[in-house]
């Protein structure tokens, strides 16, 4: 059999590997090399956020103090059960389950959208009480100025993790429409598997985001 | 991956250990630990991103080159934290002057 029959007989095999397995333990690692540079590009807010809580804890607590805390707890459970959810979708597409792989992918869809309207009315709840960063920006006197990085630093990085909750919806959606046209196979899932590894990253940004924005201020006031 | 059943169940665990560890954080929020409130908060975190790294993204299966590139994120990260920190936490000491 020549090269290009061979390759023409497995549907998904790109002409530069040999293999499906070589094909998706190369695109699995490209994906893991992208998230280490995520990691960074996150990693740098987290370390703004560390350089100024060492120097502001008591009015980063107190600021704290004012986050929605159930809709920050709410919205952790509902990135966990959507890393479940895709956590299923991923192992129904290794069995061939196409009808499951498609209810896992809307499943996971849902809860991201059930997180980024959570989310959504949040940033509502702090536009109204004057907590967004700038001319309209109230809050104790004595912490007037340091609460305005946390609140920057709040909107900077949960505004980037929503961004990228978006992003992740829109690989989803094309994810879907692979799914239900039948080019995720039993064979050729490693789309899925990588789209995955994408979301599990959001959802371990978040991870870290909950406690460091909405529970540092809890045991000061209650 | 020829046993689907038994990671399915695995996943079940993992999400039930993340939710547990989602309350944990958030309770023990609310007690004055001093120092500690952050390093619980730290440490939850760090153990359930771990879960979610080894389990959810496969990495106990992967091969050592993908255990490689997870490291060294860390290791970069950890690089990131520990030489800023270094400066600033250091600034008021007067030990030369």
């Amino acid at each position: 059999m020549s090269p290009d029959a061979h390759h023409a007989a497995i549907p998904g095999l790109a002409h530069h590997f040999d293999t499906l397995e070589q094909q998706a333990e190369t695109t699995t690692l490209g994906m893991w090399v992208f998230l280490v540079t995520e990691v960074l590009f996150f990693g740098g807010l987290f370390m703004v956020y560390t350089v100024y809580r060492s120097w502001y804890p008591t009015a980063f607590a107190a600021a704290s103090h004012e986050m929605v805390v159930w809709a920050g707890t709410l919205n952790t459970a509902v990135l966990i059960t959507s890393s479940l959810t895709m956590a299923l979708a991923v192992n129904a597409s290794q069995a061939g389950n196409r009808r499951l792989l498609l209810l896992f992918l809307v499943m996971t869809m849902a809860l991201g959208c059930v997180f980024l309207g959570v989310k959504a009315f949040e940033y509502y709840t702090e536009f109204a009480e004057h907590h967004v960063p700038g001319a309209g920006f109230e809050f104790e006197k004595e912490y007037f100025k340091p609460a305005q990085i946390f609140f920057s630093l709040y909107f900077v990085m949960t505004g980037l993790h929503a961004l990228h909750m978006i992003i992740g919806l829109g690989i989803m959606t094309v994810m879907l429409i692979w799914s239900y046209r039948g080019v995720i196979t039993r064979e050729y899932y490693s789309p899925i598997e990588i789209s995955g590894l994408y979301w599990h990253f959001v959802d371990i940004v978040w991870i870290f985001l909950f406690p460091l924005l909405y529970l540092i201020g809890r045991h000061v006031h209650g | 991956m020829a046993d689907h059943g038994s990671h399915r169940r695995t996943y079940y665990v993992i999400f039930g250990l993340l939710m547990l560890c989602t309350y944990l954080t958030w309770q023990v929020a609310y007690f004055d630990l001093g120092p500690f409130n952050t390093i619980a908060a730290l440490g939850i975190a760090i153990f359930k991103a771990t879960l979610v790294v080894l389990f959810f993204m496969h990495a106990r299966e992967s091969p050592r080159l993908t255990w490689a590139v997870v490291a060294g994120s860390v290791f970069w990260f950890g690089i990131l934290i520990v030489l800023t920190m270094s400066d600033y936490l250091t600034r008021a000491w007067q030990t030369f002057g």
